[in-house]
């Protein structure tokens, strides 16, 4: 079951909010409303989290991403559509199932850390297991655990105000993490730090979410943020909702001139990963393959070398076509084996601006599986080819005038 | 030749005064025992804070009074209520001035009793605020003395109508302050408290209340100065202590007792406000209180991380 869906969340500021939807939906633009005396934030805005998930809603201020966050926990009730989490209806819900699905769902982390100035660093990290009725022994326990996995250490009975901005946003960090809910929300959550503090923490988030495998909604503004972080991307412009994809899929592959204008900036090397440009291997040999078939095979592709696997296709070595040719009497090649160096053999989520180096090194990368099995390679060629098409999708997007269009496409639904 | 103005005769005359009075007189009529009950409550509460007062020898209050000026503040301020404590004994307004103090201390008490509550209702409701703010500019702005004339007709000359004035011209700001101090709290921290689940009573309790406080000081700081300058004034309605003494020296012409009363009065303001000022100004949990546990109290509490 998906950990949130959200169902054609309209919001619309205003008196006739309804009717501002009604209009929207026949098809009216936001300018129209806006001249009624209507502020849409968010216009039909559907999407899925699977449970696990880093999903990062994307979008410049003023985009609606921080209402659509805020409907998502019934902060702010949407004016039409509604939100699921585990399959029960929070928007639906009020008073007491509300405030019970907060506590046992869902918890925040704000942009300005929305720390308690009057409550030391353990009491707020503990306000999460207070109003679930956690009795004070044992949320002092575990929100000292919380701030102990998010780095922070001997502050416990300080105030917040003693802390740096990055402390602070480890103790907001803390305090959702402590109450110990699926689904984490998060809102601009590393914007207010400094940069190197900020990819400190996202560092830090990947790891805390691979070792306790919350479901993650991340907001930002920062699209190297939401590449850096997110399993998907949702791009949102003027409250609606763009593109939902990887990171990849969205440079790749933009659903309008808005998306691709946006990540012309982006650097590829970043965010590409090697399974992304690897290509299929032309030829393999195997290993009881005599040295006159690799030979033959050599020569059939221009290769100075080529990889070698055994039969359940894990990477034995490699060959090169001088050493083969010269042996080209022995029975089979596994004499002429040459080990592959670890810097040339590399997994599938590395990414480009990391090949660069073992490239240098040696004329193909082979991509290995975790059971180490050829899943590709990648010639020196065939990563400067990669880098070549950023080129030109760079000069396309730029020659883009301001892009207006809003063809909504959907690269992924599942 | 001078012909009398048009509009004199276009605007009707409005017995607004008038219409008050008679409308006055029914409601006095009618509740009159509830008031009578009032009268004695608030009568017996003064004078029995009064008689604690003035029961030790005054220096002994005067001392007590300077050690709380101690915990609560510094040597300072205990070294100043000391001497200005003694002034009053000097000047021999000590009783008059206990019994100032009585009915500020309960003026207080009332008008935060009534006020606070009001003021955080003031600031979850829009609407509500819209409609107190003109009652409470009409409390705060009609002349004090004119609160005297209701008050005397309810509860003729006695120190429950001076009580009851009292209050009136001093409730507002403890409204206003804590209406202010609870809109002044951080939207998002309150957003905080929301997404962790915490139900509105809870999120006034754990937030608004503790960051409001001190805001809602400071008004318990303004209502108990006005308070002090209005319960001088009901000494016109028989509110007793200082005010008495400055009425009579008014109307005797007595320029040495009016300045005796005067100076007494200047000394329990400045002493009242300087007290309650650093309330609400101290930090949460490192007062003289907790300095003063630290020291003669053995506390392992603090030491578990």
């Amino acid at each position: 079951m998906p950990a949130i869906e959200a169902h054609h969340l309209y919001k619309v500021f205003g008196r006739k909010g309804r009717e501002g939807v009604r209009r929207l939906e026949a098809g009216a633009d936001t300018d129209e409303l806006k001249r009624a005396g209507l502020t849409p934030a968010v216009i039909d805005a559907s999407f899925t989290v699977e449970e696990g998930e880093i999903f990062v809603v994307m979008g410049l201020s003023g985009s609606g991403k921080s209402t659509l966050i805020r409907m998502i926990n019934g902060l702010h009730p949407p004016t039409a559509g509604h939100v699921e989490l585990y399959g029960e209806n929070i928007t639906a819900a009020t008073g007491k199932d509300l405030r019970r699905l907060r506590r046992e769902r869902i918890s925040m982390v704000f942009q300005h850390f929305a720390l308690f100035p009057h409550r030391s660093v353990i009491d707020n990290a503990a306000y999460g297991l207070e109003t679930q009725g956690v009795g004070k022994e044992e949320r002092r326990r575990r929100a000292h655990d919380a701030l102990e996995l998010c780095g922070l250490t001997g502050w416990d009975e300080h105030l917040p105000s003693e802390l740096s901005g990055g402390m602070q946003q480890r103790v907001g960090l803390a305090r959702a993490l402590a109450a110990d809910t699926d689904i984490l929300l998060m809102d601009e959550a590393f914007s207010a730090l400094d940069p190197l503090i900020r990819r400190d923490m996202q560092d830090q988030l990947i790891e805390l979410q691979q070792k306790l495998g919350k479901t993650i909604l991340f907001i930002t503004h920062d699209l190297n943020e939401a590449m850096r972080i997110g399993d998907r991307i949702a791009m949102m412009r003027n409250g609606r909702i763009v593109q939902v994809g990887t990171a990849e899929e969205i440079l790749t592959d933009p659903a309008n001139d808005y998306v691709a204008q946006f990540v012309a900036d982006v650097d590829r090397t970043r965010v590409l990963t090697a399974s992304s440009v690897m290509e299929p291997p032309a030829a393999v040999l195997g290993a009881e393959q005599g040295p006159r078939a690799a030979h033959k095979l050599m020569r059939e592709h221009q290769l100075p070398a080529m990889f070698v696997t055994g039969r359940d296709r894990t990477l034995k070595g490699y060959v090169t076509e001088d050493e083969v040719g010269r042996h080209l009497d022995r029975k089979d090649i596994t004499s002429l084996l040459r080990p592959v160096p670890d810097f040339a053999s590399v997994s599938g989520d590395t990414s480009l601006a990391d090949l660069f180096g073992p490239a240098a090194e040696t004329p193909a990368i082979a991509v290995v599986d975790d059971a180490g099995r050829l899943s590709g390679v990648i010639p020196r060629i065939t990563l400067l080819a990669a880098l070549a098409t950023q080129t030109d999708g760079d000069d396309e997007a730029a020659s883009v005038p301001t892009p207006d269009s809003d063809q909504t496409k959907e690269v992924v639904r599942d | 030749m001078i012909e009398r103005a048009v509009p004199l005769t276009i605007v009707p005359p409005l017995p607004i005064g008038d219409l008050l009075e008679t409308g006055f007189d029914w409601f006095k009529d009618t509740f009159d025992a509830f008031f009578d009950v009032v009268d004695d409550v608030t009568t017996g509460a003064i004078d029995g804070i009064a008689g604690l007062l003035l029961a030790p020898e005054p220096l002994l209050v005067a001392v007590v009074f300077a050690l709380l000026a101690w915990l609560l503040r510094n040597w300072k301020l205990a070294a100043g209520s000391l001497v200005g404590m003694v002034v009053i004994i000097g000047v021999d307004m000590w009783e008059p001035a206990m019994e100032t103090l009585a009915l500020v201390v309960v003026a207080t008490l009332v008008a935060l009793v009534v006020g606070i509550p009001v003021g955080i209702l003031a600031a979850r409701s829009a609407a509500f605020s819209r409609i107190l703010k003109p009652v409470l500019d009409l409390m705060q702005t009609m002349p004090g003395m004119v609160w005297l004339l209701p008050v005397l007709k309810l509860f003729s000359i006695g120190v429950a109508g001076a009580l009851v004035a009292t209050v009136i011209f001093a409730l507002p700001p403890a409204v206003r302050l804590t209406e202010l101090g609870i809109r002044q709290v951080d939207g998002e921290v309150v957003e905080a408290g929301q997404a962790f689940g915490a139900a509105p009573r809870q999120i006034l309790k754990d937030i608004q209340l503790p960051l409001a406080l001190p805001t809602v000081m400071a008004g318990v700081n303004q209502v108990i100065m006005l308070a002090l300058s209005m319960a001088v004034i009901a000494g016109l309605v028989g509110g007793g202590g200082l005010g008495d003494e400055v009425v009579g020296a008014v109307s005797t012409l007595n320029l040495a007792l009016g300045f005796d009363a005067g100076i007494s009065v200047v000394i329990l303001a400045i002493f009242l406000d300087r007290l309650t000022a650093s309330i609400g100004s101290r930090r949460p949990g490192h007062g003289r209180f907790r300095e003063l546990r630290d020291r003669f109290v053995r506390t392992p509490a603090r030491t578990a991380a």
